[in-house]
């Protein structure tokens, strides 16, 4: 039962329609538990004992950090899928995660900047975790950078996703090195993993932003891939259709008659009309 | 009884629509020439046939089996001459015919010899690829296919660089390949000259 | 017809037994790249050459006093070497591309893992090797004691093989591109930092005259863990730079 949502997932058009129905269920929940854990964080949760407010800017911090590591997971599961399964949905996820994981590794870094600057006196600490934040960064990049080297996107699924995989296998052989390297100098430290250290009257509003967070990645993700299937998949029959189909999509009705009439006429010489890339 | 069968073969390169529902069955002592204007697919078809290009659809079936499901199987049986004569220039003719067919089988320098004077460049047998002219690179390629002892070649453009003595060599191989058994796959301009039972022909747009 | 079939049943060539046939290819293409770069031997030099102009930029850079030098000994040791080998990695695969070499080796058969583990030891040979024989010159000229040698250079063994392999990956996946160094070096620095943490750091306590075994462990642990999974990922990479 299981395989046949599988490969059913794995078909651009099955899934074009599905991420668009459930976008605005991942939407609107984020939009709303970002809200509530930024005013609870920022407004109501009383002043940290050593830090005064500067800890507050934990409330980006952490939930970033988790999805730069967690994104990258997903976006070498997916390109293991793809290579495996020879499934291009799969593959399109995983192009579509990697700028995303790009981003929130930025934000991380940048956030964790912001908040050595008033605790240690200086922007840029070496501390592990930033560190390791810094090494997922040229991950990414490396990653961008080897898709962006290829002109056929089948090529560059296939070459990033070998070195997605590799990747995720080093990357906790990364992170342990750079502990265990910093742990022989005693380095200064953001946050002890998360537990007992935070307060539950701290606790509640991240854990609020936390979820937004997923539920932000999850919505973003599923508008890119859409916005990759209809990048590769351009030329199919199944686009025109599913463009000139009246209230299609998260976009207006209107202006689907009109792009359905763009790609109907920009046809590419080589390809017999009517033929279906599935 | 066809051992090769090529079924409905799609391949996109970039947004080239290159091979379309490419189909054809060859038998043993049967000769495939694949002819086509260039940038017509000649070489990615060759190419997928051997499996280093992967297709979007379609199946390739080599003695019953599909080729993805037992690649060292048909690779055991397939000797492939690209553009490239897949010989290193730093080595000497003997040289890069021992280790080439060492990688498949175990071969005596006798029969090195016997070949590279089947294809014309016996006295060539101890200098360094790179001095060679480009003709005798591609006589030296040939006896390197010669050697595998592979019931199947591909070989795309064999007579290129070869003078019109050596494109009659190429016919020779041949039909001396398929009168023992062997088939040929062979994207060629050259007028082939084999018997109209032994030679399939195949136009790509 | 009749006789066409005769000749068809008649088997072309003997299939010798599977595991004679890896064994003896295996042997035959490393004897054959190593033939090929002792004729050319000036390509595999150049990648030495790096190695001990960078270790010598960082006393230029700084002070030549030798306490001085022997706190950055590892940095200059480490990084020299990991750049001496990224430069080196072009070597691996290129010359095989353009000739048509490594389609062969793709082509012939036997599991391509295999061969690309024995092209993969071979440039190690050619290029790792030598860098771990010329490091006391470099590591005496940064004010290394005689006595941390060994273990300076056991780190060095040990992470120099771990680079190759991994550095193969990258240079499987950037084959076919413009010669264009940097994406590899993208591609495979951040991938290698745990060696250079570990080696570094080996070569520290090595100097301070320290117990060396936990980085050496764990360096061996990583030399361990490439050797045996990144052939399959270094074969994937070059299937995909053939296509």
């Amino acid at each position: 039962m299981a395989w046949v949502w599988f490969h059913r997932f794995g078909s651009p058009p099955y899934f074009y329609r599905v991420a668009g129905r459930l976008t605005p269920w991942f939407a609107w929940p984020a939009l709303v538990l970002c809200l509530a854990g930024l005013v609870w964080g920022l407004g109501f949760t009383p002043p940290e004992w050593h830090q005064g407010d500067g800890f507050r800017i934990l409330y980006i911090h952490v939930p970033a950090a988790w999805l730069s590591v967690q994104v990258y997971v997903v976006m070498a599961l997916a390109a293991a899928v793809g290579l495996i399964w020879r499934m291009k949905v799969a593959h399109a996820v995983a192009a579509s995660c990697a700028t995303l994981g790009a981003s929130f590794t930025v934000i991380t870094l940048g956030t964790g900047m912001l908040w050595g600057k008033p605790m240690w006196g200086t922007f840029w600490a070496w501390d592990p975790r930033l560190t390791s934040e810094l090494l997922l960064l040229f991950l990414y990049l490396g990653y961008i950078g080897l898709r962006s080297g290829f002109d056929d996107t089948a090529r560059a699924d296939r070459a990033s996703a070998v070195l997605a995989i590799v990747g995720v296998v080093d990357v906790p052989i990364v992170n342990y090195s750079v502990v265990w390297w910093n742990s022989l100098h005693q380095g200064p430290s953001i946050i002890r993993a998360g537990g007992p250290a935070i307060a539950v009257p701290m606790l509640i509003p991240l854990l609020l932003m936390i979820v937004g967070f997923y539920c932000y990645f999850a919505a973003v993700l599923l508008v890119r891939v859409r916005g990759e299937i209809l990048r590769r998949e351009r030329n199919a029959q199944w686009i025109a259709e599913e463009l000139a189909a009246p209230g299609a999509g998260v976009g207006s009705g209107g202006g689907s008659g009109a792009i359905a009439g763009t790609f109907q006429g920009a046809s590419v010489p080589n390809s017999p009309a009517g033929h279906a890339r599935i | 009884m066809s051992e090769l069968v090529a079924e409905n073969l799609h391949l996109w390169r970039g947004e080239q629509h290159v091979l379309r529902g490419i189909c054809f069955a060859l038998a043993r002592g049967q000769c495939l020439q694949i002819t086509g204007s260039n940038g017509s697919g000649k070489t990615t078809l060759l190419r997928a046939l051997c499996g280093l290009v992967p297709l979007e659809e379609g199946q390739v079936h080599w003695q019953g089996q599909l080729v993805t499901r037992a690649p060292h199987g048909f690779h055991t049986d397939l000797g492939y001459l690209g553009h490239d004569n897949g010989l290193k220039p730093d080595l000497t003719a003997v040289e890069n015919l021992r280790f080439a067919t060492q990688l498949r089988r175990r071969v005596a320098r006798g029969e090195i010899l016997t070949a590279l004077e089947r294809t014309g460049v016996a006295d060539c047998q101890a200098t360094l690829l790179r001095r060679l002219s480009a003709g005798q690179r591609r006589r030296v390629a040939l006896a390197r296919i010669v050697l595998t002892e592979a019931p199947l070649w591909v070989l795309d453009e064999p007579a290129a660089n070869l003078d019109p003595r050596g494109q009659s060599l190429v016919t020779d191989l041949l039909a001396s390949h398929l009168a023992r058994g062997g088939m040929a796959i062979v994207a060629t301009h050259q007028a082939l000259g084999l018997p109209a039972p032994q030679l399939v022909a195949m136009a790509l747009q | 017809m009749n006789a066409r079939q005769e000749q068809v049943n008649a088997p072309a060539v003997e299939r010798q037994p599977a595991n004679d046939g890896l064994a003896r290819a295996v042997v035959g293409l490393a004897r054959r790249d190593l033939r090929v770069a002792l004729r050319r031997s000036g390509d595999t030099l150049q990648p030495l050459g790096f190695f001990l102009i960078v270790t010598t930029l960082f006393p230029l850079a700084l002070q030549p006093e030798v306490s001085l030098l022997r706190d950055i000994a590892p940095a200059a040791l480490w990084v020299g070497a990991l750049l001496a080998s990224l430069l080196a990695l072009d070597l691996l695969f290129r010359e095989d591309a353009q000739d048509g070499t490594l389609e062969q080796l793709a082509l012939c058969g036997q599991p391509l893992a295999s061969l690309v583990l024995a092209k993969t030891a071979v440039h190690w040979l050619l290029t790792g090797l030598p860098l771990v024989v010329v490091a006391p010159l470099a590591a005496m000229a940064l004010g290394v004691p005689a006595a941390a040698l060994p273990a300076v250079l056991a780190a060095l063994v040990l992470g120099s093989v771990t680079l190759s392999l991994i550095g193969a990956v990258g240079a499987g996946l950037t084959m076919g591109m413009r010669r264009n160094g940097s994406l590899l070096a993208m591609l495979v620095l951040p991938l290698v930092v745990p060696v250079l943490i570990f080696g570094a750091r080996a070569t520290a306590f090595a100097i301070g005259g320290e117990a060396v075994a936990a980085p050496l462990y764990l360096l061996g642990a990583m030399a361990v863990l490439a050797v045996t999974l990144a052939p399959f990922a270094v074969a994937a990479a070059v299937r995909i730079g053939l296509e």
